[in-house]
């Protein structure tokens, strides 16, 4: 086999459930941790990433109005899309972040084992952040986390899966919908996941992954008027605080990069949530 | 809606019948305010003098009267009040165990209690309010805060945001004019409870029950410094935003403030929860229960002049019975009692300021240009003081201005919708996502219609419940984090 010329593929934007190339037609080269050429990856526009807001605000209603354990089997499902191509993202991993082949395996199987801790958390959310409040009067009163909507993430440029994953799954399985900004320098393993998610029942659109240049991409992401949070884990210190301040324009959820490793919390699944109460009277 | 225009005539006949039920006044006195001529700045415990000597005056909204002289705290005082706050903070507070900074809520809330007459008839002055929404809305909700926060201080592990959580620090709080008191205990309560020590910047126009709040802090005993108090302006709340002592900034205000504090706090390290505008739905379904859901509606958008962030000041009427609801809100609006504050009769008191009034007008005008039917209140207005009467607009379009922006006073626009789903729409076509209601005496349609409302609360059957185990705040544009309830620690804690 070994004088056989390699199929390679052509790895491309994931929006509204379809792999798109740019609709600016444009691709920038992705090379390995060491310099060697990968792939020339769609760099993504602001159009398309406007183009993704429009297919995320559609999807997320219908993700939301999924079964709480329906969004879970979707989620889990994912992870066992991704157990069942580790091989392919192991390689990516270990090309993209020049780690050994060890490394790269232990990095992916912790990414999938994320995937199912956050698949196991739809239908536990509501009954940890939300409860009933035991108010003065006759009402019956609750309160239960809602989706924030639609949410942007700039994933970590360094973590390309593991990262990817911890950021993306989170506001998923609080029920948002999602456009990523994948890392800029090592997208091909998002772009992977966002191939699996095609077999895992996501409903179109609920997960949207945009490769191309951070700089260009994230002030759009941050001003977006239709964005109702966004994460800057991807982002350094400064630029963080241009991309809140733009944020700011319209009232939007920002977390901030994080300082501490935060590896059992549920800071992100709080992050973009909701919390809604409702009063009802009780009467005879 | 063309029946509207003969009823209104039944209305007018009705009205001039009930004209021979006048209720006699029943004023409350204002001996008990026991008012200061002019108050000074509470900074680590003492009442000081403004370290410029700037004063404005408070006054009376309902008779244009001068009530006290206010020290305008400019940036050395907020600096000089931030130094107190982390001092106690780093000296007192942050040693204070939770059980004995309980026991100081306690005491606060207690004291709130004992002086809630005096703490109520200075609120309906400095305010405009009728007495009968301070006396049994706003003084015992604020000392319910403080009684329901205390039980927390030393529980906070059980909270669900771990073990041992942690305070933030030094917080800055910036509250509005319309529930001045409540708001305040609103900001202090969780925040003393979580561990912080707080910078309080009253509104302007409504300092003086933040002030006599002061006074009570130093009754309980409260160590110096943990709570200060900085009146003043626009400009005193952005020396406060600004100061990099403050390691977090609660607001409660407009969306326009609002927005440009989140810009301003976008470049530091200061955590933030805003509590911001709203233009509350009140959906009705043809099967409401019709009397509740009259007084509900007047009580979403009448209830302290309408100074409300979650008022219900649209009304979505289900087609099918929408003439006949408009016929009986109408009818009742004309019976609502306006006029003095003090009178433990009046359902509607005093615009709280000129500014204010100015701005309702405005968008009253724009809703009758824009071709809405507008239906006021006959009611006869005192002379002297803000006020403004009553009303109604039927016609009243989407992109009408009056359904889209925040008008904050006693102004309800009405709308129609044939179906459950252009209920939804309608609810939800705006920026805004604080609070909407729903009339319905079908269960499983109001829960339906709860799932699908984008607002952190909706009250069915109901409206403008407050509660301090019940989690208040907005969703969008109406801001972020919660007040009240488990939820409110963590606008105060290190999460």
């Amino acid at each position: 086999m070994s004088d056989r010329l390699e199929v390679r593929k052509t790895y491309k934007l994931l929006i509204n459930g379809a792999f798109p190339r740019s609709e600016s037609g444009r691709s920038y080269e992705v090379t390995s941790a060491k310099g060697e050429f990968l792939a020339n990856a769609a760099q993504g526009s602001r159009k398309d990433l406007r183009d993704a807001v429009v297919a995320a605000r559609a999807a997320q209603a219908k993700w939301w109005s999924l079964s709480a354990y329906n969004r879970g089997q979707v989620i889990y499902r994912l992870a066992e899309m991704a157990e069942s191509r580790s091989d392919e993202l192991v390689e990516f991993v270990k090309l993209s972040e020049g780690v050994n082949s060890e490394k790269a395996k232990a990095s992916v199987a912790k990414a999938i084992d994320r995937i199912v801790w956050y698949a196991g958390w739809t239908d536990k959310i509501s009954q940890v952040l939300g409860g009933a409040n035991p108010v003065s009067g006759p009402f019956y009163n609750f309160s239960v986390p809602k989706p924030s909507g639609v949410i942007g993430v700039i994933t970590p440029q360094d973590s390309s899966l593991e990262g990817f994953v911890e950021c993306v799954i989170a506001p998923l399985a609080a029920g948002n919908s999602v456009i990523a900004l994948a890392s800029e320098k090592r997208p091909i393993p998002a772009v992977l996941l966002g191939e699996m998610t095609e077999t895992s029942d996501f409903p179109a659109g609920v997960l949207n992954i945009i490769t191309g240049i951070t700089s260009e991409l994230a002030p759009e992401l941050a001003s977006h008027e239709d964005i109702d949070g966004i994460d800057l884990e991807g982002v350094s210190a400064s630029f963080a605080d241009e991309l809140a301040f733009r944020a700011a324009g319209s009232i939007k959820r920002v977390l901030r990069p994080s300082k501490k490793n935060q590896k059992n919390s549920i800071h992100r699944l709080r992050a973009f949530v909701e919390t809604s109460t409702v009063w009802h009277t009780i009467g005879q | 809606m063309n029946s509207v225009g003969t009823d209104m005539t039944e209305n007018n006949l009705a009205n001039s019948k009930l004209g021979s039920l006048q209720y006699d006044p029943a004023p409350e006195s204002a001996a008990i305010a026991k008012l200061k001529s002019s108050y000074g700045l509470f900074i680590n415990g003492k009442f000081t003098d403004p370290s410029k000597h700037e004063q404005f005056e408070t006054i009376n909204p309902a008779t244009e009267k001068r009530l006290a002289t206010i020290s305008q705290g400019s940036t050395s005082d907020i600096d000089k009040a931030v130094k107190a706050a982390r001092k106690a903070y780093d000296n007192v507070w942050s040693k204070t165990t939770g059980a004995e900074r309980a026991k100081y809520l306690y005491r606060i809330a207690r004291i709130i209690q004992e002086r809630s007459r005096e703490l109520a008839v200075v609120e309906t002055l400095d305010n405009g309010k009728p007495i009968r929404e301070s006396r049994d809305v706003d003084i015992p909700l604020a000392a319910a805060h403080f009684f329901y926060y205390a039980g927390w201080a030393d529980k906070l592990e059980h909270a669900g945001f771990g073990n041992a959580p942690k305070p933030i620090g030094v917080a800055g709080q910036i509250i509005p004019w319309n529930f001045p008191l409540m708001m305040a205990a609103w900001k202090l309560a969780p925040a003393l409870a979580a561990g912080n020590t707080c910078v309080l910047k009253p509104a302007e126009t409504t300092p003086l029950s933040a002030l006599l709040l002061g006074e009570i802090l130093q009754q309980a005993g409260l160590p110096d410094g943990v709570v200060n108090i900085v009146t003043g302006d626009g400009a005193t709340g952005s020396a406060l935003v600004d100061h990099p002592g403050v390691d977090k900034i609660a607001f409660t205000g407009s969306t326009g403030v609002g927005r440009l504090i989140q810009q301003r706090v976008a470049t530091s390290h200061k955590r933030l929860t805003l509590e911001l505008g709203g233009k509350g739905a009140n959906i009705v379904y043809e099967d409401a229960p019709i009397d509740e859901m009259i007084e509900g509606i007047i009580d979403g958008i009448f209830f302290n002049q309408g100074h409300v962030c979650c008022a219900g000041s649209r009304l979505l009427v289900q087609e099918s019975i929408a003439d006949d609801v408009l016929r009986r809100l109408v009818r009742r609006v004309e019976q609502l009692r306006v006029g003095d504050p003090m009178d433990k009769n009046t359902d509607i008191g005093a615009i709280n300021s000129a500014d204010q009034l100015k701005r309702i007008k405005e968008l009253v005008a724009y809703g009758e240009q824009e071709g809405a039917t507008r239906y006021t209140s006959s009611c006869e207005l005192p002379k002297k003081g803000f006020w403004f009467a009553p009303t109604v607009f039927a016609d009243v379009s989407q992109s009408h201005r009056i359904a889209r922006e925040e008008i904050f006073g006693p102004v309800l626009s009405v709308l129609t919708f044939r179906t459950p789903e252009e209920a939804i729409t309608k609810a939800n076509n705006t920026n805004y996502g604080l609070a909407c209601g729903v009339w319905s005496e079908k269960g499983s349609r109001t829960l339906w219609t709860a799932e699908r409302l984008r607002a952190g609360v909706v009250w069915a059957n109901t409206y403008n419940k407050f509660d301090p185990t019940s989690p208040f705040g907005g969703t969008r544009e109406s801001g972020f984090g919660r007040e009240g309830g488990k939820h409110g620690l963590e606008a105060y804690l290190n999460v």
